[in-house]
């Protein structure tokens, strides 16, 4: 390999490396108790929000930069009532479930109508439920209970959004999710191939041999190792399952349908796209729709792990998942950014989270250095992407 | 002989690819009113750019003596301080402010912290009276029409002391009332002493107030007429200035297609300004397309041509449409949806290439395929490898260069991006393309290959409108030939009636006859 070529890889991973780094530089600080089994499942737990929400403000970036700041807020009114439907009024979990999904396609076509069709500025749309569903989620919890929220919820909703699939007791080593990481690992493997022989069949460009196996080797390890710790953690968590599939399921939405790429063209030039005939208003409101359910279910995750719906549930999520998006180079101005790399942006900031808690930090330097890390990524992005011009 | 107050000596300017200014010389006496024509691309707003100091000294070659003085101007302000003002052909005003904040706007009264509005309204009311504005300077510009907007301009010129006054097509958007009243306001200026230079492409009015006229014509100095005679100059004199060129073989021929059937028609067309529903972008045109053949229309800047295409394709621009279009012979009810006129198979090439044509960011294969996305998907899943076959399959055709169809587009050189756009609209398989300035700012290699692209589409059967600001390739590519002028189409000629001169005269007789 080339000095040169070695270069272009570095750029075109400078994230993924910079997560290796921050991951070592942690392991060093906390002498190891960062790859700790639980440290594993916590780090799943504690981000799936950023995944989910993150996958939706993905969606709204690509169309122009166009943000939802009202996210975090909407977390904490469907929380609240999750509460009232489950714990108040005793609902059953599967009618409960889809209540809170209709509230959130409800919102999101109030949303959605407002900035696609009424032309109102997103920022602003949303900073009006930013501002008022705190509030409302609050009153609502504060007149249900005395101590302003609401617990526990029912068991069987914390184990679909907060449990662990063929669970064994923490030392037993859990072959199911073992199985299930070697088996992705496989898969992971043959896509790649697979594709390479596809592409090399019908004489298009496609990676060398030692790209395509470099590639699938060090995602099937990671993978792999991901799973055994977790195997080692007492199983699958339920919350790496919705993650996973939501990760996936836009992966395939963004890269393979034309759906996905009217997303993009309406991001990268929203005139060219309606003179190519692209229903730009359309994807402007699915956007916001689509935002606003996903919300629905991070609120689950939320409310499962905690327990409880109270008021500062929800706050400051609408930044958490901008910042995984924007540290994953998702383009601050649209048409622009992939899933992965909002996968590993907030993974960095997952990881960051994690080691700073085990190490005790002071919460408001936890602020301080999450604040100077998220500039220094992007301006280290910006800066590696203006080098190879 | 007057004082030359300014001379321009042998100005050379390139830009990448492209020869915009070749040695002119330029010179102007003081107190007179010098007109600067030419076709459009002939250079005279590069050279005006060049005077104003917007290309700074050193990315030019040349001299520009003002005043006896060698200038070496790097930015506009350099080139007000000494007078030299000059008023775009766009207006540069902001709508949401009063017409004094705009006349001072970047050169405001008063102290450097606080800005002394009693001075700067007293002094703005002064200019406007001097324009012959009765508006008073507190009112905001949006409110008043565009003709008093265009001597808010020249006030705003005069606030800034201005000696010397450019004016870049003062009058394309004004009606003949305003442009006249305009016009003698130059020459009260001219009592007074001042010296401007007008360029315009309205040859009636070089000849009304102009004192000496100079021609460009691709980038060079051609000659420089003196209007002091007996008789004002004769169109027909300038005319030949401007367009006498060679023409061999610029055009490749196109083999013998039998012209088929009318496929579209419009009849009636009008169409509104979006903002100012009262004005017709397009005014009652009627016109046809046959199978196989190539419509070349040709206007001025301004003159209704994109608002045409545009407004036939899916209704994408303007408001209150009325008039009818036809298909085959069947009027079509076309909603106000591009999809719907993809559907009907008819495609848009923009002018704007960069603007509305083509997303930068994205690569040539997804550029090429975004127009019929779903030829190349089922159930909306992309067929990554069909898509990639049909960007390799244009590459092809059009000779696009490029390493990759993967390369980013905004990659590209000019005509290898007006290539990629033809690409796509080519895949949406239209029978009717609607070609908005398809050669603009691409050199001279890559538009014959254009025009080449162009007698393929004529040879496959497909009916080609070709708009074009540029006489020698509507004369060179088209069958037919529709002139437009101020909205409407005022001429219709077969390619082998159709001259150069007659062209011009065509649309300078219907401009006088609406003056």
């Amino acid at each position: 390999m080339t000095r040169d070529s070695f270069l272009t890889v570095l750029k075109k991973n400078a994230m993924l490396i910079v997560l290796v780094l921050v991951y070592l530089f942690f392991w060093v600080l906390t002498q190891g108790s960062i790859f700790n089994p639980s440290s594993f499942t916590e780090l799943i737990n504690q981000n799936a929000y950023v995944y989910i929400l993150g996958a939706g403000m993905l969606m709204c970036m690509l169309t122009g930069g166009n943000i939802d700041l009202s996210c975090g807020a909407f977390v904490c009114l469907l929380g609240a009532f999750g509460g009232v439907f489950m714990i108040v009024n005793g609902w059953g979990t599967g009618i409960s479930i889809a209540l809170l999904l209709l509230v959130g396609v409800v919102y999101g076509v109030i949303l959605g109508f407002l900035i696609a069709y009424v032309h109102i500025p997103p920022w602003i749309a949303t900073l009006a439920g930013y501002l008022a569903f705190r509030g409302l989620g609050t009153s609502i919890l504060s007149a249900n209970s005395k101590t302003g929220s609401l617990a526990p919820f029912p068991v069987d909703f914390q184990n679909i959004f907060y449990g662990r699939i063929f669970p064994t007791e923490k030392g037993v080593f859990n072959w199911p999710c073992f199985l299930f990481g070697v088996a992705a690992a496989a898969a992971i493997t043959l896509i790649i191939f697979m594709n390479r022989s596809k592409r090399l069949s019908k004489g298009y460009e496609a990676d060398t041999i030692v790209k395509a196996a470099v590639k699938s080797g060090l995602g099937s390890a990671a993978v792999i190792l991901v799973m055994t710790r977790l195997a080692m953690d007492g199983g699958i968590p339920t919350t790496l399952l919705w993650v996973a599939g939501i990760v996936l399921i836009y992966s395939f939405i963004t890269s393979k349908t034309t759906i996905g790429r009217h997303f993009y063209v309406v991001g990268g030039n929203m005139e060219a796209a309606r003179l190519s005939g692209v229903n730009t208003r359309r994807i402007m409101f699915l956007a916001y729709l689509n935002m606003a359910v996903l919300a629905s279910i991070a609120t689950m995750t939320v409310v499962a792990r905690s327990q409880s719906a109270y008021a500062d549930v929800g706050k400051n999520f609408e930044m958490d998942a901008i910042s995984a998006c924007v540290v994953g180079g998702v383009s601050a101005s649209g048409g622009a950014g992939t899933v992965l790399g909002m996968v590993i942006g907030a993974t960095l900031i997952g990881v960051i989270n994690l080691g700073m808690s085990l190490i005790s930090l002071d919460a408001n330097y936890q602020r301080v250095v999450k604040g100077f890390v998220l500039l220094a990524a992007v301006v280290f992005d910006i800066l590696s992407k203006q080098r190879s011009k | 002989m007057g004082k030359i107050l300014l001379e321009m000596r042998n100005i050379t300017k390139t830009f990448p690819g492209v020869k915009a200014l070749d040695n002119v010389c330029f010179q102007v006496e003081e107190g007179e009113i010098h007109a600067l024509v030419g076709e459009n691309g002939a250079g005279k707003s590069t050279l005006m750019n060049v005077l104003s100091g917007i290309y700074p000294h050193g990315t030019y070659t040349g001299d520009i003596i003002y005043d006896g003085q060698v200038c070496r101007f790097s930015t506009i302000k350099d080139s007000e301080r000494l007078g030299i003002v000059i008023i775009h052909q766009e207006l540069a005003l902001v709508p949401e402010m009063t017409i004094g904040e705009n006349m001072y706007l970047g050169n405001e009264c008063g102290h450097r912290f606080a800005i002394n509005w009693n001075q700067t309204y007293s002094e703005a009311d002064k200019y406007l009276r001097m324009v012959g504005l009765e508006e008073s300077s507190k009112v905001q510009v949006k409110t008043i029409g565009t003709g008093k907007q265009q001597l808010v301009e020249i006030a705003k010129a005069l606030a800034k002391k201005a000696r010397l006054l450019i004016l870049d097509e003062p009058t394309s958007s004004l009606n003949e009332e305003d442009s006249r009243a305009l016009l003698d306001l130059m020459l009260s200026f001219k009592k007074q002493g001042m010296t401007m230079i007008i360029i315009t492409h309205k040859l009636n009015e070089v000849a009304y107030v102009a004192d000496k006229i100079t021609v460009l014509r691709d980038g060079a100095t051609i000659e420089t007429i003196d209007n002091h005679g007996p008789e004002p100059v004769s169109e027909e004199r300038i005319i030949r200035g401007m367009v006498g060129r060679e023409m061999t073989n610029r055009f490749p021929r196109r083999e013998n297609v039998p012209i088929g059937d009318v496929r579209m028609e419009v009849s009636h067309w009008t169409v509104h300004h979006p903002l100012y529903p009262e004005r017709k972008v397009v005014d009652d045109v009627s016109m046809y397309v046959r199978q196989g053949e190539v419509v070349g229309i040709y206007g001025l800047m301004g003159a209704g041509r994109t608002e045409l295409a545009m407004s036939i394709f899916g209704k994408s621009y303007g408001v209150n449409f009325s008039g009818e279009l036809r298909l085959d012979g069947k009027p079509v009810r076309m909603h106000r949806s591009e999809a719907d006129a993809i559907r009907h198979r008819i495609a848009y090439v923009t002018e704007d290439r960069k603007g509305n044509g083509l997303v930068l960011s994205q690569s040539i294969k997804v550029n090429t395929s975004l127009a019929n996305l779903g030829a190349i998907s089922s159930h909306t899943v992309i067929d990554g490898d069909r898509e990639y076959a049909v960007a390799e399959e244009y590459r092809e055709k059009l000779k696009i260069k490029t390493p990759s169809v993967e390369q980013l587009v905004g990659n590209l050189s000019g005509g290898n991006q007006q290539k990629v756009l033809l690409a796509k609209w080519m895949f949406a398989e239209p029978d009717i393309l609607l070609l908005d300035e398809p050669t603009r700012g691409i050199d001279v290699g890559a538009k014959y290959e254009i025009y080449c692209i162009i007698n393929d589409l004529a040879a496959a059967g497909k009916c080609v409108v070709l708009i074009s600001s540029e006489l020698p390739e509507v004369l060179g590519m088209s069958d037919r030939i529709y002139i437009m002028n101020e909205a409407r189409i005022v001429a219709e000629m077969r390619a082998e009636d159709a001259t150069q001169e007659n062209i011009m005269t065509a649309i300078l007789r219907s401009g006088r006859e609406a003056l």
